[in-house]
């Protein structure tokens, strides 16, 4: 009873995250359109590009191998199942018990990878420009984000995200430095990782600018479609990890009944909304940095995991 | 070296060419004349083609003095002015393409806005047959370990005017680029010879649709030149009140559109706001929101509307009142900044040698002003100051629109206190015999050259010399050793004319 109760748990969070991503975009794009006196699109606009690029034919370069083909696939799939690992309205998912943190990591790492090999499958200057940005920010990135892993692994005693949020819903942390440094790193990996400004530019059409963008310029049709759809996933992953590790206020924890789902459901999306308005403000607060200047950015969200981690060492109290 | 004055003595004075003298010269003056440009004395104002014949207009560096000199070209060569002063080369390809004329000793035969398209040779000179299959054009080469070519435009993925870029980088940093334009060549100097003057001002005023005030301001005031008329006092005022607002509008427009480059849309929202705020105001006044049409020869084709100073005045009342608070924030925004301090450096000899005019001159040390020097009705009796910094950045380029658009906004409340009633045209009545007429007029990039001879009541040949083709090469020079990233934005700060180039 309780596997079945929990499988469906597992599977409400994989239908959740997946209806809700297009959507979770959709708002944070209507926030920056109000805050800059524009109506914008509908909030609902995401989910018709999916099924305009969905019934739109597929345009292949001639000399696109297999790789090409299948890449927008394997992505779409490893950030899904990277998402269905994360809690987001309630502990104790099925699939927390064979992969942790870490495995997300891994996931989210082999989706970029070929990504950024399928950038350069074609042969054009812009792929190869995008893919060796991304790499580039991606090897900055995926150490901070593991020191960060680190920092909450110490303090939760455990990189399985399920203990980790339950352990952050209980009332034995308080306040910790640590952690506040291990957020930070996070929101910055999470800005890096999802193309936002001040690392890239969502919304730009200067091909010379783009990073993720130029690496998928290439791609068309449902192709297109299931990479921008995984896109929309992984913003939702990231926004989800921040909530569940340091917000995971009103999450369901195991043995709860029915309406503690209910809850924790529109906690969740609460907590989607004020992120959504916050990563709003932020991107139309700052303009891009250089390429070059990327390093330092995330250099500094490798510090502060660094620092949080160390920082466990020296004291248990921070 | 020779003055300018010199030049002219040495020359033979062709009668009926007015303001500024023209000459014909021999090829020794020719090429005096180019050592002259080389050496810094003189700056380049134009060089220009007829079908057996180029001229070129100086501008003399220390007495401001403006004159052209003409060489016939015997056998369809000249001696090239590029091989000493390289801002002549662009204009010297050009002449190849459209008319023919050799330039012996070139440093560059390639075409420049033939593309191997017009399925002939020298359009408006002797009208050849094109070879079927044009040659591939060959881009400048630059060899290293690790260097790669990217190819950008000339379709791009914003909707921009097309124009080719060819980067050669090493990494991210830019080794080369090369521009390569024409991609919007429209004829309109072939569809200007043998037109009537009030077919050719609608052509002129189509040349660069974001300047058409400007441009129609310049092929008026030559027209007026060549016929020797006296525009009204009222016509004089008006036309820059309209090249005031749309100078304001391109300013705001293109501030707002540089930070856009570096992804702060908010100051791209705002400014936007205050652009279609005077677009508005111009609609309400003039009839026509970016006043296109407006400026014929003689005068204006229509007065103000009754309303318009009152929609005006409260335009530049909203600019007036949101515009310091717009440069507030950009100078506060630390990473805005950050992209734009110090990227794309154009430098004070440079922009003194391509003699460039505009923001692009002013923001590294030339204080050329045409409205100042050699000046124009009505500027001589109104109060601005001409804004100059020396840092030749981003930054700068975007200060020295900041500081124009504070100009612009004194100019247009100065000129609208100075209106009064009268006339707003003369009735243009051309006569029959040759003349020639030349003016200069600052639009929002810069000085727009117009030149051109009538006769029999027709244009026989116009030339409309955009600022930009002497922006566009510094361009390539400021983006070298940048990262390939700023190109954008450097572009966007140049804010150069594809159309006008390309003409």
């Amino acid at each position: 009873m309780v596997v079945i109760s929990d499988i469906l748990v597992q599977l409400g969070q994989m239908t959740l995250v997946l209806l809700l991503a297009p959507l979770l975009t959709g708002v944070v794009r209507k926030m920056k359109a109000r805050l800059l006196r524009r109506k914008g699109p509908s909030i609902l606009q995401p989910y018709r590009d999916l099924l305009r690029l969905l019934r739109k034919e597929v345009v292949l370069a001639e000399n696109a191998s297999w790789l090409f083909r299948v890449t927008p696939y394997i992505t779409f799939a490893a950030i899904w199942v990277a998402a269905a690992l994360v809690p987001t309205f309630a502990t104790g998912l099925e699939f927390n018990w064979s992969a942790d943190l870490i495995a997300i990591v891994a996931l989210l790492g082999s989706a970029r990878f070929f990504l950024a090999l399928a950038g350069m499958d074609v042969g054009t200057s812009f792929g190869g420009i995008g893919s060796s940005r991304e790499v580039m920010i991606a090897a900055l990135a995926e150490p901070a984000m593991l020191l960060m892993v680190f920092c909450v692994a110490l303090i939760a005693g455990s990189t399985q995200l399920s203990t980790v949020a339950t352990f952050m819903a209980s009332s034995e942390v308080g306040l910790r430095v640590s952690l506040g440094m291990a957020m930070i790193a996070l929101i910055m990996v999470a800005l890096a990782e999802n193309a936002r400004i001040p690392i890239d530019n969502p919304a730009t059409h200067l091909e010379l600018t783009m990073v993720h963008e130029a690496m998928i310029l290439e791609y068309s049709g449902r192709h297109l479609a299931m990479i921008e759809f995984g896109a929309f996933l992984k913003l939702q992953l990231y926004v989800s990890l921040i909530i569940c590790v340091f917000f995971p206020w009103q999450i369901t924890t195991e043995g709860a009944g029915p309406l503690s789902y209910l809850v924790s459901v529109a906690a969740y999306i609460l907590k989607l909304v004020i992120a959504s308005f916050l990563l709003a403000v932020f991107e139309t607060a700052t303009a891009k940095v250089r390429v070059f200047r990327v390093p330092e950015f995330l250099g500094a969200a490798l510090m502060l995991g660094l620092l949080g981690t160390l920082l466990r060492f020296v004291s248990r109290g921070f | 070296m020779p003055a300018l004055i010199d030049l002219i003595r040495a020359g033979r004075r062709v009668e009926r060419h007015s303001p500024w003298p023209r000459v014909s010269v021999d090829s020794g003056t020719w090429r005096s004349a180019a050592g002259a440009l080389a050496d810094g004395s003189l700056s380049l104002l134009g060089l220009w083609g007829e079908p057996s014949r180029v001229h070129m207009a100086l501008l003399d560096n220390s007495t401001s003095n403006i004159g052209v000199i003409s060489l016939d070209c015997r056998d369809r060569r000249y001696a090239s002015v590029a091989a000493r002063h390289r801002p002549a080369l662009r204009p010297e390809r050009t002449i190849h393409d459209l008319f023919g004329l050799v330039a012996i000793e070139t440093p560059d035969s390639r075409p420049w806005l033939d593309h191997g398209r017009w399925q002939m040779l020298a359009p408006l000179g002797e009208r050849l047959d094109a070879a079927p299959d044009a040659a591939p054009y060959p881009f400048l080469s630059a060899e290293g370990d690790s260097l790669h070519q990217i190819p950008v435009g000339p379709v791009h993925a914003g909707i921009i005017e097309p124009g080719h870029f060819r980067f050669t980088a090493s990494g991210e940093t830019v080794v080369r680029l090369e521009q390569r334009l024409g991609y919007t060549h429209k004829g309109v100097e072939g569809l200007m010879a043998g037109s009537t003057v009030e077919q050719a001002a609608r052509l002129a005023g189509r040349v660069s649709g974001d300047s058409t005030v400007a441009y129609g301001l310049a092929f008026a005031q030559a027209v007026e030149a060549a016929q020797q008329i006296a525009v009204p006092p009222r016509a004089v005022l008006l036309r820059a009140l309209m090249a005031e607002l749309e100078r304001l509008a391109n300013h705001l427009g293109d501030i707002g559109a540089i930070c856009n480059d570096a992804s702060f849309a908010l100051m791209h929202a705002h400014c936007g706001v205050l652009r279609e705020q005077v677009l508005r105001a111009a609609d309400t006044a003039f009839g026509h929101r970016l006043m296109r049409d407006i400026v014929v020869p003689g005068g204006l084709a229509r007065d103000i509307a009754g309303d318009g100073p009152t929609a005006i005045r409260a335009a530049l009342e909203q600019i007036r009142r949101h515009f310091p608070s717009l440069v507030e924030l950009y100078d506060n925004t630390a990473s805005l900044q950050d992209r734009t301090v110090g990227t794309g450096i154009v430098t004070v000899a440079l922009a003194r040698q391509f003699a460039a005019g505009g923001y692009v001159g002013r923001a590294s040390g030339r204080t050329y002003d045409a409205r100042r020097s050699p000046g124009y009705h009505p500027y001589d009796g109104l109060r601005f100051d001409v804004p100059v910094l020396s840092d030749g950045d981003v930054n700068a380029r975007v200060w020295i629109r900041i500081r124009e658009v504070e100009q612009s906004l004194s100019l247009a409340g100065q000129i609208l206190d100075a209106l009064e009633a009268g006339p707003i045209k003369v009735p243009l009545q051309i006569a029959p015999e040759p003349c020639e007429g030349i003016a200069l007029v600052e639009g929002f990039r810069g000085d727009i050259l117009a030149w051109l001879r009538l006769s029999d009541g027709r244009i026989e040949r116009c030339h409309l010399r955009d600022p930009s083709w002497f922006q566009w090469p510094l361009l390539e020079a400021a983006i070298e050793g940048n990262i390939v990233a700023d190109f954008p934005l450097c572009n966007k700060s140049f804010n150069c004319s594809y159309s006008g180039h390309d003409l």
